[in-house]
């Protein structure tokens, strides 16, 4: 997943950067400069590209020595990535009336018929309840956090947001006991509830942090100006506060996001059945013999492309400077 | 429109103490300018009639009416910030608009409000712009047509003029004056420009590490200056000292600088020996042969039709205004007058002027 945003960000931020430092320099430079930037964007390109290719695979293709790179596309993974199936034998194949429709043909010339949906769509709506709502929450409370710490004398101001920071001094695993015993003890173990804070709080040191760089950015006239002309703080906050801070919010949102979206270790741990997410789902689809790999890849894609689009949709936002020229400094 | 009255108030942060025990009054439709170097107070005590700030102690009052904790929104007054703050999501009606939607007035009512305030800003033609695309001049019309359309009881202005280039601010204080004979509004102005302040203003403040140092209309500040620091601050150049020991008398009508006697405006108030100051204007030295006053030349600023001359005395240097023909040589031995009138003599200790036909002219009129 990591590896994807920096791919998708490297032709267009990284690739205008080079060529904008070594515009003065010889064309020849700038060739090389754009080279490299190609065949680096390609490298970290090949491990998604493999994933997308294996989900139109064939279970015999995907595991082919040497890998095939042409092949016939099928879409017998994401059939088995939403089903569950099983073998039949070939005279109760034969009993049964023609198949209705493409996927059942497709699963019968396995000799399998379909048993029922499996939980994969489930798994993905859990991910995207604990993903967004942790995000939305994150977000929320650290702008209002963030302000609070930008515009106001807090008493012990340097000692909270250092505490704050340190709640990321160890990896969040390292507390993983404690945080299964306590949510077994408050009932949160295997609840959207439950995923939701724990990514919340581990994702608002983070969010803090970068708000308060944002708001301190923000110049205090603005609001001044607001009260002045007759809104009270809170309404200055938003109406004049919030659209101002878009930018860094929307970069706030998406890191907060990668972060809950791609979390396994505490998912593995804390759920189960009802609240799993999409990440510890997705490497134990096993299929006939093994691990069914175009079933894992198809997962994989599907499971890439909220991020992706969120990051797409508020890209717009992160390159935009809204506030520039308006206050001179 | 409103007479604002500051009544005993302080400021501190912390041990820091901004703003010193400080009563004032603006008249009801005064240009009333703060002027001082910066970190002297004029913002804090600006942002505090503004109600951004809450004083320590002490009071504030429009038309009577005590406002010293009334939240801004409730204080019926405009505020202009140095950096402009227009909103940059905004296009340049909708900033404009702004304070007349937080006050709930109609769609229609405030479209004829901006229509109303662009024509007298001379902004129409930009109003559906983004204040982003805007030059420094242009956004501050529209930081002002903010402030006017509401037609507050007060404006408050923080240096309005501070980020515009030179030309720009000379061409802007002429329209601020010409807008305030329009529209009469009390104004409370800050800056640290004494041009700006001397240009504008009906009467100036002149405050300096959080005390003020006087009151008074732009001329009276100039030629009666009550304190060392306003004599140095206001003037371009500014008052030179003459710095000399001695001990003076009620009715006396000239010191002893040294050797020379020079004459000045009798003396309403005695000094037993010690370390006095005359102050003198530029535009009242001249050269004189016979004066036991001397000095050396030290060099000359040029200026067109004048220049400057500084002359290095045993009392400390002078300068002189004087015509850009006369010929001066560095290094020449001159002999210095001063037209006696306009001279104040100061107690170098703390700095006050003592009392004199000076100052009592200005206050018989």
């Amino acid at each position: 997943m990591k590896a994807e945003t920096g791919a998708a960000a490297t032709p267009a931020t990284g690739g205008k950067a080079v060529a904008h430092s070594v515009a003065e320099s010889s064309p020849g430079l700038r060739w090389l400069a754009g080279l490299v930037v190609v065949v680096y964007a390609l490298v970290t390109m090949i491990p998604l590209v493999w994933i997308l290719l294996t989900g139109f695979k064939t279970p015999q293709d995907s595991i082919s020595y040497p890998p095939k790179v042409v092949f016939e596309p099928s879409l017998e993974g994401y059939v088995n990535l939403f089903t569950n199936r099983s073998r039949q034998t070939p005279e109760y194949m034969a009993s049964l009336p023609p198949p209705e429709t493409w996927y059942d043909k497709l699963v019968r010339s396995r000799n399998m018929v379909i048993t029922g949906p499996s939980r994969f769509k489930d798994r993905y709506v859990n991910s995207v309840i604990i993903g967004f709502g942790s995000t939305f929450l994150a977000v929320f409370l650290g702008t209002l956090t963030a302000y609070a710490f930008s515009r106001f004398r807090v008493p012990l101001q340097d000692d909270l947001l250092f505490f704050i920071l340190s709640t990321r001094m160890m990896p969040p695993i390292a507390v993983a006991i404690p945080i299964f015993l306590m949510f077994r003890e408050l009932g949160l173990s295997d609840t959207h509830l439950g995923m939701i804070l724990l990514y919340t709080a581990v994702n608002m040191s983070l969010s803090v942090w970068l708000l308060k760089g944002f708001m301190d950015e923000i110049p205090r006239e603005y609001e001044e100006a607001a009260m002045v002309d007759g809104y009270t703080r809170l309404q200055a906050f938003f109406k004049v506060v919030l659209p101002q801070a878009t930018t860094g919010i929307a970069a706030t949102a998406i890191f907060c996001l990668i972060f809950a979206w791609n979390e396994y270790a505490f998912a593995l741990l804390l759920t189960s059945g009802n609240a799993q997410t999409a990440p510890p789902f997705i490497p134990i689809i096993i299929g006939e013999g093994g691990l069914d790999w175009p079933a894992v890849a198809a997962g994989t894609t599907l499971f890439l492309l909220p991020v992706l689009i969120f990051t797409v949709m508020l890209r717009s936002h992160l390159l935009r400077g809204i506030t520039f020229g308006a206050v001179r400094k | 429109m409103a007479e604002i009255e500051v009544r005993n108030v302080q400021k501190r942060f912390g041990e820091f103490v901004a703003v010193h025990d400080s009563s004032f009054t603006i008249r009801s439709g005064e240009f009333f300018v703060m002027l001082g170097p910066s970190g002297c107070g004029k913002t804090t005590t600006l942002r505090m009639i503004a109600g951004l700030e809450l004083p320590t102690s002490g009071q504030i009052l429009f038309d009577g009416e005590d406002v010293t904790f009334l939240r801004a929104s409730r204080r019926d007054i405009a505020f202009m910030f140095q950096l402009f703050a227009l909103y940059p999501h905004m296009k340049v009606f909708d900033n404009i608009a702004f304070p007349l939607k937080c006050h709930g007035v109609s769609r229609r009512e405030r479209r004829r409000r901006v229509e109303e305030t662009a024509a007298l800003l001379r902004i129409e033609h930009f109003l559906h712009r983004r204040v982003s695309e805007l030059a420094g001049g242009d956004r501050q019309r529209v930081a002002l047509g903010r402030a006017i359309v509401r037609e507050p009881r007060a404006f408050l202005m923080d240096e309005p003029l501070g980020a515009l280039d030179t030309e720009m601010r000379e061409l802007m204080c002429g329209e601020l004056r010409t807008l305030h004979d329009r529209l009469h509004a009390t104004t409370l102005y800050v800056t640290h420009d004494q041009m700006e302040a001397m240009s504008m203003a009906d009467r100036i403040i002149v405050m300096n590490h959080g005390v003020i140092e006087q009151i008074g209309a732009p001329q009276e500040i100039y030629d009666r200056p009550r304190t060392m620091f306003v004599a140095d601050f206001i003037g371009s150049p500014s008052m030179s000292f003459l710095r000399f020991e001695g001990a003076v008398r009620t009715g006396q009508s000239s010191v002893a600088v040294g050797e020379a006697v020079v004459e000045v405006p009798e003396l309403r108030e005695s000094r037993a020996h010690g370390a006095l100051a005359l102050g003198v204007r530029p535009e009242h030295v001249r050269f004189s042969d016979a004066s036991a006053l001397r000095g050396r030349v030290y060099g000359t600023e040029y200026l067109g039709t004048t220049q400057i001359v500084t002359v290095e005395t045993d009392h400390g240097p002078i300068r002189a205004r004087m015509s850009a023909r006369q010929r001066v040589a560095p290094g020449e031995n001159v002999g210095i007058e001063c037209r006696p009138g306009h001279l104040v003599v100061f107690d170098a200790h703390d700095g006050r002027a003592l009392d004199s036909g000076l100052f009592r002219r200005g206050a018989d009129g």
